[in-house]
C-alpha cells in the first residue's frame, strides 16, 4: 500500500513536471486554442454570462492574447480556477497564461517560478461591512469575524494588519468569491475582505448594494497582472507586448472603432504605424503574423475600453480610473514604446 | 551383487530457469522484481530530474518559515508567526478531532440505527429503511455542504442577540448560544488551576489540571473495578450479590468532586461583546457541519454492517434466551450482539478509514484540517506541491494504520476462541 501511493505521488509529479518543457506558442498553435485560467467567477473580470460565454477585464486580456497569436479572439479555452488550484495549473502545463486578479509578488515571482508580465489593474485589500454595523474604520472590527479567500494575498495582509494594529479577528476561510457572498450575506462574518476592486465587483450584485459599505482603509498593495510560467520567455513576451499593445493602443489613441482605418495604410504616427504591422516587422520579431497587435486590439477594444466596458463608471461595478488611469491623466499605468 | 549406479547427474542449463518447474516460478518473481525496482528508480529519477529542470528540488525548509497565516479552530498555541509545521501540527489535531467526534456518532447512530432496522414495529423499521437509503446514496461532499447551509442560512446571526428588540435569545438559562457562526457553551475554568507544563522542549503545553482529572478519574475506576471483581467473587462462592452501585459510584465521583472544588473549578459562560460572543468554548459551524454530516452519513454504513452481523446470528440463539426467560432488550445485549461483534468488527475498522479519510472534504466548508493548512495554504503560498502532498499522503497513511493497529488488537480480543 505504501508503495502504490508513493508511485502514484510519483506519476502526478513526473505529469506535472513534464508539461513545462515545450514551447508554449507551438503547442497554442498546434490545438488552435489558448487555454487561459481565470476566476471562477467574479463579475467584471470574469464571469460567464446568461449564454455561458465568458466575459469581463480578464477575460478581455485572454481574448487578446488569443487573437495576437491565432487571429481569432474566440480561440480560447476558459479554465475556472480557485485562488488554491491557479498556480498548480499554470506550473503543470494546464493553463497557458493566469489572466486571474493575481497579485505580483517576490515569492511567487522568484519562489514559485513564475514570470509576471505586467499589470493590468493597480489595486489593493479593502473591507466591506453590512451598514448597520455601523463601522467607519477597519481598526474598529476588533473581534469580528472576517470571511476570506484560502490561498491568497489577502489572508497574509490580513493576519499582518490585524497584527500590527494589534487587534483580534476570527478568519473564515472560504474557497471562491460565490461562499464567500453567501456567508457575508448571511451574516455568518461580520467583514469580508478581498482587493477593493473585486469587493466593488461583488457588491454590484447584492440586491441592496447601498446596505454595504467599503471602509477607507486600503491595506495594501495589490498589482494584479497575467502571468506564464518561467523558462519559456518567448512566450512571455506574447503576452507582455500584447498588454502593452493595449495600453499603448489607448494611449495613442487606437480605437475599436477606428482601428480599421488606421491599419489599411500607414498613417503619420510612426509609432501607431509599428504597432499595426503597417510599418516595421515587430509581429515577426516576436513570433506572430504583423497584424497581431491590430486583432488584439480589434478582439475586445484598447485597454481603456477595456476598462470602461467591464468594470469603469458607467457599469454596476462603478470603478473609477484612479491609479489606473494612463501615466497621461495622472495613473500609473504606462507602456514601454514600440520600437 | 548389484551395482547400483547413479541416474546421469544434469547439469544446470540456462533454458532450465524457465522450463524447469523446479526454477521458474523464482525466475518469474525476480524478473517482475527487477522491473519493479526500475521503475520505481525511472519514476524516482524523473521527477527529481523534471523538478531540477523548473529549478524547484525537493526542500523540506519551508516548514520552518513562518506561516503568516491564521487559523480559527486551534487546538495548541499558534499564531501568523509560528511555522508552516506548527500550522501542519494544528492541522493535524483538528483532522484527529472531526475524525474521534465522528467515528464515536456514527457508531453510536450506527448501532441503533441498525437495531431498530430489524425492529418488529412495521413503522419504525421503515423510517430507517429510508434514513439509510437516503444518507448512503448521496456523496457525503453534498451532505457536508448542505448542513453547512442550514446552519448558515436557518441559524440567527450574532447581532440578531443585541438589544431591547433582539429577534434571538440564548438557550438553556442563557448558557448556550446557538448562532450562524457556531455554538457557544459554557467553558470549564479554574480560579486555583496548577499550570501547564512544556513537553517536546517548549513547542507544546499540556494542562496540569486535566493531567490531575485524568489520574483522579482513573483511580477512580480501578477503585471501582476492584470492588466489581470482589463483589463476582462473593457471587461466585455464596449465590449472593453484595449491592455495590453506591460504592462504586461514589469511589469515581467523590474524589473526582473534591479535585475539582479544590481546584476551584467554574463555568465560563458566553456573552455577547462587540462583534461576537466572548467567552466560553466556541464550536464552529464548519466543525459541527463535517461532524454531523460525516456521522449522518457513515451512521447508514454502519446500521447496515449491525444489521447484516446482527441476522448472521442464528434465530435458534433467539429463540434460546427468550425460553431463558429474557426479555428483548437483555437478548439483544447478552445474547445477539456479543456474538454479532465478530461478524461487524471488521467492516467497521473500514468504515472508520472512510470518515477519517472523508474529513479531507473538510475545506469544503472552511474547517481547517491538514487538507486545509499543510495541503492547502501552506502548498499555496510555499509552492511545494509535491512535498506537501506526500507529507499530506503519509499522515493520513499512519493515521489510518494506527486506526487499523487498534481495531485489530479489538477485534482479536473478542473473535471466537477456536479450539
Amino acid at each position: 500500500m505504501k508503495k502504490s501511493v508513493f508511485l502514484g505521488a510519483l506519476t502526478v509529479a513526473g505529469v506535472i513536471a513534464g508539461g513545462a518543457a515545450a514551447a508554449t506558442l507551438d503547442e497554442v498553435k498546434a490545438r488552435g486554442k489558448l487555454n487561459c485560467g481565470v476566476t471562477t467567477g467574479l463579475v467584471g473580470f470574469a464571469a460567464p454570462d446568461a449564454n455561458g460565454n465568458w466575459d469581463g477585464f480578464d477575460v478581455g486580456v485572454c481574448r487578446a492574447v488569443a487573437a495576437a497569436v491565432l487571429g481569432d479572439p474566440a480561440a480560447v479555452e476558459f479554465v475556472p480556477t480557485t485562488g488554491k488550484t491557479r498556480f498548480t495549473a499554470l506550473a503543470s502545463g494546464e493553463i497557458d497564461m493566469l489572466a486571474r486578479n493575481t497579485t505580483w509578488t517576490f515569492s511567487r515571482d522568484v519562489d514559485l517560478k513564475f514570470t509576471f508580465v505586467g499589470v493590468n489593474y493597480y489595486d489593493g485589500q479593502g473591507f466591506m461591512v453590512p451598514k448597520e454595523l455601523g463601522v467607519s474604520s477597519a481598526t474598529e472590527l476588533d473581534g469580528a469575524t472576517v470571511c476570506i479567500q484560502t490561498g491568497t494575498t489577502t489572508e497574509l495582509n490580513l493576519a499582518d494588519y490585524f497584527r500590527s494594529n494589534n487587534i483580534s479577528y476570527e478568519p473564515v476561510p472560504i474557497e471562491t468569491n460565490a461562499e464567500a457572498q453567501q456567508q457575508y450575506l448571511a451574516g455568518a462574518c461580520d467583514v469580508y475582505t478581498t482587493d477593493a476592486s473585486g469587493l466593488a465587483a461583488t457588491r454590484a450584485t447584492f440586491e441592496n448594494p447601498g446596505d454595504h459599505v467599503l471602509l477607507p482603509e486600503i491595506v495594501s498593495k495589490e498589482p494584479l497582472g497575467p502571468l506564464v510560467r518561467h523558462g519559456d520567455n518567448e512566450w512571455g513576451d506574447i503576452v507582455r507586448w500584447t498588454l502593452n499593445a493595449l495600453v499603448t493602443a489607448e494611449e495613442l489613441g487606437v480605437t475599436s472603432a477606428n482601428i480599421g482605418d488606421m491599419s489599411s495604410a500607414p498613417g503619420n504616427n510612426p509609432e501607431i504605424n509599428r504597432l499595426l504591422g503597417t510599418e516595421g516587422s515587430l509581429g515577426e520579431m516576436l513570433g506572430v503574423s504583423a497584424d497581431w497587435a491590430k486583432n488584439a486590439i480589434a478582439a475586445g477594444g484598447n485597454y481603456g475600453e477595456l476598462f470602461e466596458k467591464n468594470i469603469g463608471e458607467n457599469t454596476p461595478i462603478g470603478l473609477a480610473r484612479g491609479l489606473n488611469a494612463q501615466w497621461t491623466n495622472g495613473g500609473l499605468i504606462y507602456s514601454p514604446p514600440f520600437r | 551383487m548389484t551395482t547400483l549406479t547413479d541416474p546421469p547427474k544434469e547439469s544446470f542449463r540456462l533454458s532450465m530457469l524457465i522450463y524447469d518447474t523446479r526454477y521458474r516460478s523464482a525466475t518469474i518473481q525476480v524478473v517482475a522484481l527487477i522491473g519493479f525496482l526500475l521503475l520505481i528508480g525511472w519514476l524516482i529519477s524523473n521527477t527529481a530530474a523534471n523538478l531540477a529542470n523548473l529549478g524547484k528540488p525537493i526542500d523540506f525548509g519551508f516548514l520552518g518559515e513562518p506561516a503568516g497565516y491564521d487559523i480559527n479552530q486551534r487546538l495548541i498555541e499558534y499564531n501568523s508567526q509560528s511555522s508552516h509545521w506548527r500550522a501542519a501540527i494544528v492541522g493535524l489535531l483538528n483532522t484527529l478531532v472531526v475524525a474521534v467526534l465522528g467515528c464515536i456518532t456514527a457508531t453510536v447512530l450506527g448501532v441503533i440505527i441498525g437495531v431498530l432496522r430489524l425492529s418488529n414495529n412495521w413503522i419504525v423499521s421503515r423510517i430507517m429503511t429510508v434514513y439509510v437509503e437516503m444518507f448512503r446514496n448521496v456523496p457525503v461532499l453534498l451532505w457536508i455542504v448542505f448542513v453547512m447551509a442550514i446552519l448558515i442560512e436557518t441559524l440567527p446571526a450574532p447581532r440578531a442577540f443585541r438589544g431591547d428588540d433582539a429577534t434571538a435569545s440564548m438557550v438553556f438559562s442563557e448558557s448556550v448560544a446557538v448562532t450562524n457562526r457556531g455554538v457557544y457553551i459554557p467553558e470549564p475554568l479554574f480560579s486555583r488551576g496548577l499550570g501547564d507544563i512544556p513537553v517536546f522542549g517548549n513547542s507544546f503545553e499540556i494542562s496540569l489540571d486535566l493531567i490531575a482529572i485524568l489520574i483522579v478519574l482513573g483511580a477512580g475506576i480501578w477503585g471501582s473495578t476492584v470492588v466489581r471483581k470482589r463483589a463476582d467473587r462473593i457471587q461466585a462462592a455464596t449465590g449472593d450479590r453484595p449491592t455495590t452501585w453506591y460504592l462504586r459510584l461514589g469511589l469515581v465521583l467523590v474524589p473526582l468532586a473534591i479535585l475539582l472544588f479544590a481546584l476551584g473549578f467554574h463555568l465560563g459562560y458566553p456573552a455577547l461583546k462587540g462583534f461576537n460572543f466572548q467567552g466560553g468554548t466556541h464550536l464552529r459551524n464548519s466543525l459541527i457541519a463535517l461532524w454531523l454530516a460525516l456521522s449522518l452519513y457513515t451512521a447508514a454504513f454502519i446500521a447496515e454492517i449491525v444489521r447484516a452481523g446482527i441476522m448472521a446470528i442464528s434465530k435458534g440463539q433467539t429463540e434460546a434466551a427468550g425460553a431463558l426467560g429474557l426479555r428483548p432488550n437483555r437478548i439483544m445485549s447478552l445474547v445477539v450482539l456479543p456474538q454479532a461483534l465478530r461478524v461487524i468488527i471488521p467492516p467497521l475498522i473500514s468504515n472508520y478509514l472512510n470518515l477519517t479519510k472523508n474529513s479531507s472534504l473538510a475545506i469544503a466548508v472552511g474547517y481547517m484540517d491538514i487538507t486545509g493548512t499543510l495541503m492547502g495554504i501552506t502548498l499555496n503560498q510555499t509552492g511545494r506541491e509535491l512535498e506537501t502532498v506526500l507529507m499530506g499522503m503519509l499522515v493520513y497513511l499512519a493515521i489510518s494504520l494506527s486506526i487499523s493497529a487498534v481495531m485489530n488488537w479489538y477485534n482479536n480480543r473478542v473473535k471466537l476462541v477456536e479450539r
